[in-house]
């Protein structure tokens, strides 16, 4: 019975490594760009729990994020508070959680992806062409930061810190809920929906509540991303920003705790560098998805082992007994 | 009342041209079961394609031909190198073709840059017929004509042709179709390249109508995904109906709630999910 479990002694290691990164990073850019990440590490997370664990795979909710980002930045921009702001934008981006998953529910597997699509693209019409009510193309400018408890988050070592609170609060509840009978009863609609059923389970409503979590998550990564970046535009609800995240949970692999997070690194780390030397960041992101999908659809981290015990075998021309599959069939 | 007549024949125009692009969507969701996130992509690509032809002073129905011609040549390519490769896993496809819309996008925006290109109406299509007291405008009524051509050749051929035969057999049950001796493959990859020329068909007609610009390919890939849900997936008389219905619902909704037009176009769409999820003419989802 040791303490120190290999496990244990990682989660400790990434936590003081996190805990202590303004130190060693020094530079405030460096410090942004971790905020990044663990914002869209959020986002992403709260995106695999449909994605990874419920097996329906959304590409409209940038739209539920922005909601919570406009909702806010709106009631900021009529005078409010922000904790009364942030409540209630967190309110607004269930309800609409609720209607997203009321409509997308009435298909599974594709039907859901394009019911999904459409809505997103509904929000982003609205944001976009509402313009008397959200600005339109223009966006809304979000004046200053909150602090709460006195302390203000405006230096880029504070806000990384209230990111990082958030983020770890994120992956706590991650690494609870997945454990807990409702998240095995997730996995069991995605795996078997028909035997769940039959079991006795209220699918539907099991996928309801999984909608409404993840969009909860999005809803707060919207809320860090107003503040991060103190503005909001309809870009955000664009369905390339949606395709960035889920790429992000994709990459990374499903269905995992720590693959969306790994995928969010990647993909803003390398939105960071490629847009520093070229401009086409879609075109790259493009071509990151197809090989992806193409080449290893598990995720980046299980996809590269994989290729390289096989070029492994390949090269050393051992390939005698074929190993048989031990992924488990559906 | 000459507003309401313009707009109504602006409705049908973009009616029929929406037909020709969500005829080939719908073919391919019925047969291959996937939403081709690629088919706005398409319509962009072969506008593009169309206004270099035409700058070239080529025929504008020799443009949009070879424009035509072209995308089926890129289809095809792409059905059988790339997604042929994730045959069976609809997802991945599914993904797949979102992948290369963003690069087609940005190789668009590359080459043609972000400036809208606008051809002129072709000279033996301009002007108007004059029946009574009212002015017709002759280039929308030959998109219609067009478009009700192309809708009558695409069901002959599905309705009374072996081809055709061959193709409801694969949309109803693709398994037991392959047992037959049906080549199922080679239909999809048909299939998607004949989408894919209706596709750039359609862009090249909407061109001196709509403009090309970026970001054209995910402004007509909802709408063609809209028709589809309303008429039902792999129902060429359902992708009619409901490119209509769109074509009119846009047309009027933009000239009465403006703001809000882009939403109101979503509606029909809602409550056809909610009623009556298969679409309008459309069978169960299997």
């Amino acid at each position: 019975m040791s303490f120190l479990t290999p496990q244990r002694a990682a989660i400790a290691a990434a936590l003081l490594l996190l805990v202590t990164l303004p130190i060693w990073v020094g530079n405030p850019y460096y410090i942004n760009v971790a905020s990044q990440i663990l914002f869209f590490a959020v986002f992403a997370l709260g995106l695999n729990v449909i994605v990874g664990y419920g097996g329906l795979v959304s590409l409209g909710h940038a739209g539920l994020a922005a909601i919570a980002g406009y909702t806010a930045a709106l009631m900021l921009a009529a005078g409010h508070g922000h904790f009364i702001s942030d409540f209630a934008a967190i309110l607004v981006t269930l309800a609409a959680s609720a209607v997203f998953a009321v409509l997308s529910l009435r298909g599974t597997g594709i039907g859901f992806l394009m019911i999904t699509l459409a809505i997103g693209q509904i929000i982003w019409g609205i944001l976009y062409r509402w313009s008397s009510l959200t600005n339109g193309d223009n966006g809304v400018n979000v004046s200053g930061r909150p602090a709460p408890f006195g302390i203000s988050l405006a230096s880029a070592d504070s806000f990384y810190y209230a990111t990082l609170l958030v983020f770890l609060a994120a992956v706590a509840t991650m690494a609870v809920f997945f454990r807990s009978p409702f998240g095995a009863s997730l996995r069991g609609t995605r795996d078997q929906a028909r035997r769940m059923t039959a079991l006795g389970y209220n699918v539907w409503l099991i996928r309801f509540l999984a909608i409404l979590i993840s969009g909860f998550w999005s809803g707060v990564a919207g809320l860090l991303f107003i503040y991060y970046n103190q503005f909001i535009s309809p870009q955000v609800a664009t369905l390339t920003a949606s395709a960035e995240v889920l790429l992000m949970v994709i990459s990374g692999g499903t269905a995992t705790l720590l693959g969306p997070i790994a995928g969010a690194a990647i993909v803003v780390i390398m939105k960071n560098v490629v847009s520093a030397y070229i401009v086409r960041w879609n075109l790259v992101l493009g071509v990151i998805f197809v090989l992806i999908i193409t080449f290893m659809p598990e995720g980046l981290v299980p996809g590269s082992v994989r290729l390289w015990r096989t070029a492994w075998r390949k090269l050393s021309r051992r390939d005698g007994v074929i190993p048989a599959k031990t992924e488990p069939t559906p | 009342m000459n507003l309401w007549l313009t707009l109504a024949v602006n409705s049908i125009s973009l009616g029929g041209l929406l037909f020709l692009l969500s005829a080939g969507f719908s073919l391919i969701f019925g047969l291959m079961r996937i939403p081709n996130l690629l088919h706005g992509s398409f319509f962009m690509l072969g506008a593009y394609l169309g206004v270099s032809a035409l700058n070239w002073h080529i025929n504008f129905w020799v443009a949009a031909l070879l424009s035509a011609l072209a995308m089926t040549l890129i289809g095809g390519l792409i059905e059988r190198f790339l997604l042929r490769r994730l045959a069976g896993q609809e997802l991945a496809q599914v993904l797949l073709t979102l992948g290369l819309s963003f690069i087609v996008a940005d190789v668009c925006l590359m080459i043609w840059t972000g400036d809208p290109w606008q051809p002129a109406t072709p000279e033996h299509l301009r002007g108007a017929v004059q029946v009574g007291t009212l002015f017709f405008p002759i280039y929308r009524l030959v998109i219609l004509a067009v478009a009700i051509v192309i809708a009558i050749g695409l069901w002959l051929m599905i309705d009374w042709t072996r081809l055709g035969a061959m193709i409801r057999a694969g949309v109803d049950d693709a398994p037991i179709a392959r047992v037959v001796g049906i080549k199922v493959s080679q239909l999809f990859t048909l299939i998607f390249s004949l989408g894919a020329a209706l596709a750039a068909f359609a862009g090249v007609m909407g061109a001196p109508y709509l403009s090309v610009y970026p970001g054209l390919d995910f402004e007509m890939l909802p709408l063609a995904l809209i028709v589809v849900i309303l008429g039902g997936t792999g129902s060429l008389l359902g992708a009619l109906v409901g490119s209509f219905l769109i074509g009119f619902l846009y047309n009027f909704g933009q000239a009465m709630f403006p703001d809000l037009a882009y939403v109101i176009l979503f509606l029909p769409m809602l409550l056809v999910l909610v009623l009556r999820p298969q679409g309008l003419f459309g069978r169960a989802m299997p």
